[in-house]
């Protein structure tokens, strides 16, 4: 990937959560670094939403500390946090388009928001964002509610993307998806991410999504983070990251992955 | 963060025209650089150079605008050559080239701001009307056929479910609806006090305040609370119910969702309103006796003998009532909370929507029994 560097883009130190009296993370560290694709992974319940929702600010942790381009997210003012937010973006779940507003509108909410633009030019970012997401003509003018799933990921994909962010935040993305629908958007993402030289930080429970266009794993367990490269990842002796990538289901996706990189002449470790 | 600069130079060079892009072509900077580009005159017929040797940073809003400019310029005739692009910002270009020139979209302009338009939803609203009136009268029918196959099984019927509806209802709704009443009763009696010491007839306070009371208001006041209070809670329950599938799991085991979720909510609107009306009824009465007794002095004997000159009639005109609107508030709370479909919005739309039509209905049926009662000449 290009742009890689060893310069964590976020950095969270010694993060708990806690909900009653349910600890869902105790002392969590983790870092990002920029250029990176980072799949985030856990059992349902684990803490990953979560996790993501208090790197971006909507949930106050009880004790840690979380950084984001060199801001602490959980000490800073209000200007700050508007110079922060241009340069991420977040891509919920369904998409969390606003129902009141076309696709295109909607895309043009972040700029009406941070930039003083004509109406027109507006317009016009609108449209190649449509494009460069993937999104067929004329989805512009739709609503939320005319649009499948994937368009709508996709729309608020083009969204999160509407003020070339540095950090896009995707929770989910391929969730809900048909195969053919998820891979498509592997591929979108990975492509982006390439060309635009973005950051992606991605909870997921996609397998081949985390082998095809992850270069690191962070897995949540013990309500701590163990994050490395796939390969290391594989070897991990941890029980649930052991049968998480060599149950059947991670076993096919790596296979796969293994017989696609083999058409490219690429080697993979031999898992254990 | 240092401010985003950019800045476009147009020269003149043997014949052909130079425009060179320098600086950070970024979103940030995207309106500027509109306006300038807009500004130039574009030339036609002529070798156009875009010098991109200066750009340090670009953005696909900067890419965008660049492409922009090469593609208008190429429609008036004009060669256009991108020169010294840095080969790091090429996937860039590439990705947002790749997106195609998509003419952007239309903003919506509601259909109803054209005169034609206009007409149109006057037209399309009154047989939306007419299409409404026929679906809840359906709805009203499908209620009775399965209220009547019920009663031929009663063990169908689950007392628990009308018991908790009673409570919700009912129980809970008595503090409000008790307060409410009480204090129209207060307010009555002292305004119809006022005026009626204008006329020398300060003493059929009582008189005024008991008939109006007992009549009209106990019981309207008491439906219009739970139309806003229940019958709300109907759509929305019900409502919540269809976006999650609830209901159609429910028929999946077999189970009738009239049955389990109307008849329930019906039967207990139907028997706790009267009795409401009359806990309303009573409130009124003593609200009034209570500014009768410190305003004009009328004491416990009299204020009982005055009340006994209302003709019998007053009480049960109100009370008669009761059931009627009960079986209107829980029809349309239950019918809009089956009219749910897909989104959790629509839940919020149709549960306003529930409330303003039972209160119109219940105010419809009230008129109605005003005009019988009075031919009847009670």
């Amino acid at each position: 990937m290009p742009n890689q560097s060893d310069e964590p883009i976020i950095r969270v130190r010694g993060l708990i959560n806690r909900f009653g009296s349910e600890t869902v993370h105790d002392g969590l560290d983790l870092e990002v670094f920029r250029g990176e694709v980072l799949g985030v992974v856990g059992a349902s319940g684990s803490g990953k939403s979560v996790l993501l929702r208090t790197i971006i600010g909507l949930n106050r942790p009880a004790s840690g500390r979380v950084e984001v381009l060199g801001h602490d997210i959980l000490a800073i003012g209000d200007t700050d946090q508007r110079e922060i937010e241009k340069h991420w973006g977040v891509l919920f779940q369904d998409g969390a388009l606003f129902s009141s507003l076309t696709v295109a509108e909607n895309i043009e909410v972040p700029l009406r928001e941070y930039y003083d633009m004509p109406l027109r030019l507006m317009d016009e970012i609108a449209a190649f964002k449509i494009g460069i997401v993937g999104l067929p003509e004329g989805t512009g003018e739709k609503y939320p509610s005319q649009l499948s799933g994937g368009m709508r990921k996709r729309s608020g994909l083009a969204r999160a993307l509407a003020l070339d962010p540095e950090i896009v935040f995707l929770d989910e993305p391929t969730a809900g998806l048909d195969p053919i629908a998820a891979g498509d958007f592997d591929i979108l993402i990975r492509d982006l991410t390439g060309s635009l030289g973005l950051t992606v930080f991605m909870v997921t429970h996609d397998l081949d999504t985390l082998f095809s266009i992850c270069d690191r794993v962070a897995v949540l367990v013990d309500k701590k983070i163990r994050a490395g490269s796939l390969e290391q990842m594989l070897n991990d002796d941890h029980p649930w990251i052991q049968s998480y990538f060599h149950g059947p289901r991670g076993r096919a996706a790596l296979r796969s992955e293994a017989e696609h990189l083999h058409e490219q002449k690429i080697e993979l470790p031999a898992p254990r | 963060m240092a401010p985003a600069t950019a800045t476009l130079v147009e020269s003149k060079e043997s014949g052909s025209l130079i425009l060179t892009a320098t600086g950070e072509w970024l979103v940030a900077t995207a309106a500027d650089l509109d306006r300038r580009l807009r500004g130039i005159e574009a030339p036609e017929g002529r070798r156009v150079l875009l010098d991109l040797t200066g750009i340090d940073r670009l953005d696909t809003a900067g890419a965008w605008l660049l492409l922009r400019t090469e593609h208008d310029l190429a429609a008036r005739g004009n060669t256009v050559e991108m020169r010294n692009l840095r080969p790091n910002f090429e996937p860039l270009i590439d990705q947002v080239r790749a997106a195609g020139f998509v003419p952007p979209a239309r903003h919506p302009r509601p259909a109803h701001h054209t005169i034609v338009g206009f007409i149109a939803r006057i037209g399309e609203i009154s047989l939306g009307l007419v299409a409404r009136t026929y679906s809840i009268l359906g709805f009203f029918g499908v209620v009775c056929s399965t209220a009547l196959q019920v009663a031929r099984h009663p063990g169908r019927l689950s007392v628990t479910a009308i018991v908790a509806q009673m409570e919700q209802t009912g129980v809970n709704a008595l503090p409000i609806v008790a307060l409410l009443t009480f204090l129209i009763g207060i307010v009555i009696a002292y305004q119809g006090a006022d005026y009626l010491r204008f006329y020398g007839l300060e003493n059929y306070t009582i008189q005024l305040t008991g008939a109006s009371i007992l009549r009209e208001l106990g019981v309207l006041l008491t439906a219009i609370i739970l139309a806003g209070r229940s019958g709300s809670a109907f759509t929305a329950q019900i409502g919540t119910m269809r976006v999650n599938e609830e209901i159609d799991a429910m028929q999946t085991i077999g189970l009738d969702p009239i049955a389990v979720l109307v008849l329930p909510r019906l039967f207990g609107l139907v028997l706790t309103l009267p009795m409401l009306t009359l806990c309303a009824n009573f409130m009124g009465i003593f609200g009034g006796g209570l500014t009768a007794w410190s305003q004009l002095g009328i004491g416990i004997p009299q204020f009982l003998s005055q009340l006994s000159t209302i003709a019998p009639w007053s009480f049960w005109i109100g009370l008669i009532k009761s059931p009627f609107f009960a079986v209107v508030i829980a029809l349309i709370g239950c019918y809009e909370g089956f009219q749910v479909a897909g989104s959790a919005e629509s839940v919020g739309r149709l549960t306003t929507l529930s409330v303003v039509e039972a209160i119109f209905l219940v105010i419809v049926i009230d008129a109605g029994f005003s005009i019988f009662f009075s031919a009847l000449q009670i």
